[in-house]
């Protein structure tokens, strides 16, 4: 009686397995086509990340930051010396590189989390479907589901993108399923009053009032996909992560330590951008 | 033909509102439905009418079903059974679709905690309904402007909600319902959440526009002194059902129930009871009569003073004993020469407070004048103290009532 009973035994293994391979057999020509969509497009932001002089690219990040900031004048001239650091450590291009992956990935995830995250808000069983589905995403460790995205989209940047996906997505949709619900269901009983359609309360009142809860998603999705660079260079992903990987395997501490800076200040520079606008979008939408 | 027919309406909230229903129909309270199938009953059997142009107020105290009635009438709760009709259509018939076109044509809605859109400016908020209907930005933008300049708060166009105090806020809240010139007005305790200074004043405004606008309001209130005030006619909701529907003076003065008869009295009912409620016939004599039977009848009816009209009934002043006396002596043969005008006159409207201070300004009665100086009626004070001490209970505001007259007796010096 100390053994399991074998007759208890669920062969998930084997039914994962042969489901992989056989998605992988059948469907092989559709993700072929996503992977050289996905990569065509990610070269052209690479290519015109890495185009721009350096100079350039600062600026523009300080003029992005200097909206968000409220047009504040010292806070996006610090933003702009971070990023020099990032050049003065010679890391410039792969920073470039690693922030295009990570603009890709965070559109993509936006573009479907947050209309998840609308429809979890409108209704109770698409919540209830997907709230074990996020919290499954959110506590599986990264390296499980890294092995059949390389098996779907090989290695490389592509694989890269859809892991940090997966990663990243649910903040976005919980954030915005909450900040929907959040709104004041008073002012949608108002806009119900005066005979708005659905999808009139949706665009003129719900998005516009959730707008705070989800900037500070857009905000957690960036940050999570930084944190994913390294875990990412492991199936090919090159940029940043590709750096701390070589220090790690040829035991080049100074390396390492130089492109987790960089990664480090890239995150601190989107992250303040975001929760700037994040704060810009709090101040138009707070009630008496 | 009433502009809103309720009949028979019921709303359970719960599971199964259907399965329940024929029990609360039954006559089952609303605590045994609750404690047995965990249903709570909203509104048993409630049926009234709704005339065009008046000012229906529905008054209740929480948990009386007053919020959802009205949110019945425009569905945004959907009743368990009945017949709701605003003119020819059943509106509990309608499709979804059809329900937004009624909205946005027929009602405009003012709610208690204002329910502004923080996001966009006074303008944009009173044009929402505008807006939702589609009408281009300028003309929407007009339109408002106006509605903005009806309630006064010109110059805040472009001002955000927060920016502006409650009452401000209510303003835009009544200028958002009126903008879309619906026909019906729904107000769900548009009032109580501001201080009572600003409910005052906005239940003012609310009576001036009413008197230009000749809307259908349905105006929702846990306040009795709101609803006697405001309200053309009364319905008092008590855990769902209508206990008493009339005219605010026919609920002051015969409360169908004990439970309408507490609520009655804390009223202050000085500023209820009008004029019209409270005279008495004049008895007048006419402007032609002789000054020795005018005396005669005096004597008869042992009063000191007649009032007197001419042959159409037009009030023309009073004649006193000593006068009647005097004219008698000179000859006179009518009373022409020595009527004068010395009583108060007011109109039927006015409310019993401002008719305290007339009575402690004269010692004779006020004459109630109509259209053209008609004579409709006379209020002794002994009327008007009476009307105070009409109820037992009242006792403490009929003394009050003296005792502030006196002092404003000994103010002026006449006794």
């Amino acid at each position: 009686m100390r053994e399991f009973p074998e007759s208890w035994q669920i062969p998930l293994k084997e039914w994962t397995n042969d489901f992989v391979e056989m998605l992988v057999v059948r469907y092989g020509d559709i993700f072929d086509v996503i992977v050289s969509a996905l990569l065509f497009i990610l070269v052209q932001v690479e290519r015109f990340l890495t185009s721009l002089p350096w100079w350039v690219v600062i600026i523009l990040i300080g003029v992005v930051a200097w909206q968000a900031f409220g047009r504040r004048l010292v806070p996006s001239l610090m933003v702009m010396l971070l990023m020099l650091l990032i050049g003065s450590f010679d890391l410039w291009d792969a920073a470039m590189i690693t922030l295009a992956i990570m603009l890709i990935a965070t559109v993509i995830t936006v573009a479907i989390g947050i209309p998840v995250g609308i429809l979890m808000a409108r209704n109770k069983n698409v919540r209830a479907a997907l709230k074990p589905l996020l919290d499954t995403m959110q506590t599986m460790p990264s390296f499980v589901y890294l092995i059949p995205v390389v098996m779907f989209f090989g290695l490389g940047n592509v694989a890269a993108i859809f892991a940090t996906f997966v990663y990243a997505v649910p903040p976005v949709i919980r954030l915005t399923d909450l900040g929907i619900r959040l709104v004041d269901h008073q002012v949608v009983e108002a806009s119900e009053a005066f005979g708005a359609t659905p999808r009139q309360i949706l665009w003129g009142v719900q998005l516009p009032l959730a707008m705070p809860n989800i900037m500070a998603g857009v905000n957690q999705t960036i940050m999570m996909a930084l944190a994913m660079v390294v875990i990412a260079s492991m199936i090919g992903a090159r940029g940043l992560g590709q750096e701390v990987l070589y220090g790690l395997q040829r035991g080049d501490v100074g390396r390492g330590l130089e492109a987790g800076l960089a990664i480090v200040v890239l995150a601190i520079v989107m992250d303040r951008i975001t929760q700037g606008y994040s704060k810009l979008s709090e101040t138009n939408t707070k009630s008496a | 033909m009433s502009k809103i027919e309720v009949q028979n309406l019921y709303k359970v909230f719960g599971q199964n509102p259907q399965d329940i229903l024929p029990q609360v129909k039954a006559g089952v309270s609303k605590d045994k439905v609750l404690s047995q199938t965990g249903h709570t009953v909203g509104l048993t059997n409630v049926s009234l009418n709704i005339e065009e142009g008046e000012t229906f107020v529905v008054m209740g105290l929480s948990g009386s079903g007053k919020s959802t009635l009205i949110r019945c009438i425009n569905r945004l709760i959907e009743p368990t059974d009945g017949e709701i009709r605003i003119g020819d259509t059943n509106i509990l018939e309608l499709g979804k679709h059809e329900v937004q076109t009624l909205r946005r044509s027929k009602m405009g809605m003012v709610f208690q905690r204002f329910a502004l859109f923080p996001h966009r400016s006074v303008i944009e908020n009173v044009a929402y309904g505008l807006n939702v209907q589609g009408m281009p930005r300028e003309e929407r933008r007009k339109r408002a402007k106006h509605w903005i300049k009806v309630v006064g708060l010109q110059g805040y166009e472009n001002a955000r909600p927060k920016q502006l105090s409650g009452g401000m806020q209510q303003r835009v809240g009544l200028a958002r319902a009126l903008c879309t010139d619906p026909e019906i007005l729904l107000m769900d305790e548009a009032f109580s959440a501001l201080d009572p200074l600003i409910r005052r004043e906005m239940q003012d405004e609310l009576l001036r526009l009413q008197k230009e606008l000749h809307k259908t309001i349905v105006f929702i209130t846990h306040d009795l002194d709101e609803a006697l005030r405001l309200g053309d006619r009364v319905a008092i909701l008590k855990d769902g059902l209508v206990v008493q529907i009339g005219t605010p003076e026919e609920i002051l003065k015969h409360p169908a129930d004990d439970y309408v008869e507490a609520f009655v009295q804390d009223v202050n009912r000085v500023r209820v009871l009008t004029a019209k409620s409270v005279m008495e016939t004049a008895q007048a004599v006419r402007l032609r009569d002789n000054p020795r039977e005018v005396l005669a009848l005096m004597e008869k009816r042992q009063r000191q003073t007649v009032f007197v009209v001419d042959s159409n009934g037009h009030y023309q002043g009073t004649v006193n004993y000593q006068d009647a006396a005097n004219a008698i002596k000179v000859g006179e043969r009518n009373l022409t020469n020595v009527v004068k005008e010395h009583a108060p006159t007011t109109d039927a409207e006015t409310v019993l407070e401002h008719l305290l201070a007339l009575s402690a300004d004269s010692p004779l009665p006020i004459a109630v004048l109509g259209e053209r100086d008609l004579l409709l009626g006379i209020i002794p004070r002994s009327a008007i103290l009476s009307a105070l001490a009409s109820q037992q209970d009242d006792e403490a505001v009929a003394t009050s009532a003296v005792d502030s007259l006196s002092k404003q007796k000994d103010k002026s010096g006449s006794i």
